[in-house]
């Protein structure tokens, strides 16, 4: 099986670590993991905005750049819904040849969750974190690809971990891409809301499989030293040690 | 509080950003809004599950109106037939003015001055209370919220539960100052009590069902084979208005209309359980046309426009149409449960005035209500009739932006940049050199990692987030030079 990774732009420039982590699990489990260059942008920040026609080109892009492989495996939610669901509608606005492009390649992309369990039938990838840990599903995880539970029977297999249930864990965090700087002030109150059950729980660590909403609930911890961490899942997974979070 | 000529909008409402900065900062707001939504959620939620097949009846809710919608036209006319066979009389109305001209002709008609109403969204949306006033006829709100936000001189702010933002003790004092002006009083020691709240009313309003002579309703549904007419409510002040009068007058957006009598066997039990949480509402009126000697004997049916048929042409905005009104999409919204209605600056807030408003009046004239969701898809998952409200959202901020490209407007700075990430991150050298410059950008600007603040608009973000700054190496770079020995 050929897999590529698409590590997305915004992982790519902000959590590198991410795209390393993918790799060590992936290659632990025996399988090699290509990455071709020429991958940038899914586009979802300018469909989501109103730009799709500055997506069109992305789109062409994307479907170029991870054609033939068996499995496009990406460590975000969003992203991966993005390629399913918006790109074979805007490819009705690109070339004649883009719809088939798209259709040949938008079905084969998984989030990395869905990757591991339901096409390499894996929940235990081997990985030990004996750390307090909540798992946030990102809406994207959650009423976009429906992933269920898929990534708590993967956090339940690592060893030493105290995975700890978030209370409303449906409720949206508030990041909304673009939402978070046009309605900064909702937002900001929806976050709020969701550090207060975060630090409910007591965890160490609240992990999801979106990095920017991540990005967001963190950004928040941060800024008021609570003394919680956010990791993407990925990370966790990857862990086999005694790395601090 | 100016309402605009243009009932659907309230003029002088700043776009939402700064509307619900206003709304996050009233306590009171948050409370009853935290409290009413998470109940409603709740309920919602156990009258749905128990049923085994409320998804096949999602799928033919949202079946049945589809079909409707792209057969509008003749069910509309089948409407009429049925309507006037039965003795009833069928008006069209093309916009909001026309619709409001026909109710106050038809009043006049009457010689009654006074009008009794069920709670209607069609004719909050035209605007027609206001609109009889300038023709001298008062219009009485009968609906319990209703007649709270009437007697308040306020606007609704929920769809099913208008006065949603109100608490007790403000019902109390509302009554106490205004109910006096408007018929009969409230008592001088009346507490906020529910008992003591719904008292007064029922004792305010039983004088208006009792001597009113015209009544004006909305309808949930009409029968486009048997012209039967409905309107589901819970309080049974809905059927004192619309069995007690002479002269009955309903108006009604013309995409209510179902094709059958036996279609509403699916809407009868996805409406009450979306919206209250219950199997089954406490009322539910139906009528066609008129019976001599029972119930008004004058039936006046209004079929309004008001910009529905341009939505029609929209093959992904028209979905908005299939809206039967619950109110599910507001319970469930996180930006609603926090802003409340009023910020939406419309009679339809929450998710579906997002994309509802937008479209009646022009995505130029609502412009910030698209952006107003995080996409995060709970109003969706919700929805009894399976209205894809992020779908709509992104297709209408895409309306909104490109109606800015198509203006004279000169491009926003979000415009100038949105264009220059779609260039560079369509090619991946100038993608590789964005993400040094960020890095190196990042390092100066940031303390230990951190960015605390960020310029221009960023700075709504970096007022509550930290950011982090990004690494020194990108995930390509590090590729590159691991896995593939470049540099």
């Amino acid at each position: 099986m050929r897999i590529a990774l698409f590590i997305t732009c915004f992982n790519d420039t902000m959590f590198p670590g991410t795209g390393r982590a993918v790799l060590r699990v992936l290659e632990r489990l025996g399988h090699t993991v290509e990455f071709p260059q020429e991958q940038t942008c899914c586009g979802q920040m300018h469909v989501n905005t109103g730009y799709r026609r500055a997506a069109v080109p992305l789109v062409a892009r994307f479907a170029e750049a991870f054609a033939g492989y068996d499995a496009v495996v990406t460590p975000s939610a969003s992203c991966a819904g993005t390629v399913r669901e918006s790109h074979p509608l805007l490819a009705g606005l690109g070339g004649a040849g883009l719809p088939d492009a798209v259709a040949a390649v938008a079905p084969r992309v998984y989030e990395l969750t869905e990757f591991l369990v339901d096409v390499l039938g894996v929940t235990d990838v081997g990985a030990h974190f004996p750390h307090r840990v909540t798992y946030h599903p990102t809406c994207h995880s959650l009423r976009g690809l429906r992933l269920g539970d898929r990534p708590l029977r993967l956090l339940r297999a690592v060893r030493g971990i105290d995975l700890v249930e978030l209370p409303r864990a449906d409720a949206c965090c508030g990041f909304g891409g673009t939402f978070a700087i046009k309605n900064a002030d909702t937002s900001t109150a929806m976050l709020a809301d969701k550090m207060s059950d975060v630090l409910n729980t007591g965890a160490e660590v609240v992990c999801a499989a979106d990095n920017s909403c991540l990005m967001h609930i963190g950004g928040g911890l941060d800024r008021l030293s609570a003394g919680v961490r956010t990791m993407h899942l990925a990370e966790i997974l990857a862990a086999t040690g005694g790395q601090r979070p | 509080m100016s309402t605009g000529s243009d009932g659907r909008v309230w003029l002088g409402t700043p776009a939402f950003p700064k509307a619900a900065r206003t709304a996050l900062t009233d306590t009171q707001l948050r409370r009853n809004l935290r409290h009413a939504t998470s109940t409603i959620r709740a309920k919602r939620l156990q009258a749905v599950e128990e049923l085994t097949d409320f998804e096949a009846l999602r799928e033919a809710g949202s079946a049945l109106k589809r079909r409707t919608a792209r057969h509008l036209d003749r069910y509309l006319e089948q409407l009429e037939r049925s309507v006037t066979d039965a003795g009833g009389t069928v008006h069209w109305a093309a916009d909001a003015a026309e619709a409001n001209q026909i109710v106050t002709r038809l009043v006049r008609a009457t010689g009654e001055r006074e009008v009794v109403k069920v709670k209607s969204m069609a004719t909050q949306e035209i605007g027609l209370n206001e609109a009889l006033a300038e023709a001298g006829i008062t219009a009485y709100e009968t609906d319990l919220a209703e007649l709270i936000v009437q007697l308040g001189e306020d606007r609704p702010s929920h769809i099913l539960v208008p006065a949603i933002h109100r608490n007790r003790a403000e019902i109390r004092d509302i009554f106490q100052r205004e109910m006096g002006a408007w018929g009969r009083a409230a008592p001088r020691d009346l507490d906020d009590g529910l008992e003591s709240l719904t008292e007064a009313a029922r004792q305010h309003l039983r004088e208006k069902f009792l001597t009113a002579r015209v009544a004006v309703s909305g309808a949930n549904f009409a029968a486009a084979d048997t012209g039967t007419v409905v309107v589901v409510e819970s309080e049974g002040n809905g059927r004192m208005c619309l069995t007690l009068p002479e002269t009955l007058i309903t108006v009604m957006g013309i995409e209510k209309v179902v094709p059958r009598f036996t279609d509403l066997e699916v809407f009868l039990q996805l409406l009450p359980r979306s919206s209250t949480g219950e199997r089954m509402n406490p009322y539910t009126s139906t009528w066609t046309g008129v019976v001599a000697g029972d119930g008004p004997q004058a039936f006046h049916l209004v079929l309004l426009d008001n910009g529905r048929t341009d939505v029609l042409k929209d093959t992904v905005g028209r979905q908005a149409l299939a809206c039967i009104r619950c109110s599910a999409c507001l319970n469930v919204c996180p930006v609603y449960e926090r802003t409340g209605g009023h910020s939406y600056g419309s009679v339809y807030p929450g998710p579906i005035g997002a994309v509802l408003t937008p479209q009646l009046v022009g995505v130029g004239q609502a412009a910030s209500l698209p952006f107003a969701s995080t996409l995060c898809g709970a109003c969706y998952d919700a929805c009894p009739v399976k209205i894809n409200i992020p779908e709509v959202l992104t297709h209408l901020r895409a309306e909104v932006v490109e109606g800015g490209r198509q203006g004279l407007r000169p491009p926003t700075a979000e415009a100038v940049a949105m264009k220059a990430a779609a260039a560079v991150l369509n090619s991946p050298r100038l993608w590789r050199m964005a993400q040094r410059a960020a890095a190196v950008g990042g390092g100066v600007v940031g303390r230990g990692g951190r960015v605390r603040r960020l310029p221009g608009p960023l700075r709504g973000w970096s007022n509550a987030r930290d950011t982090a700054v990004p690494p020194r190496e990108s995930f390509r770079d590090w590729w590159r030079k691991n896995r593939e020995g470049g540099g």
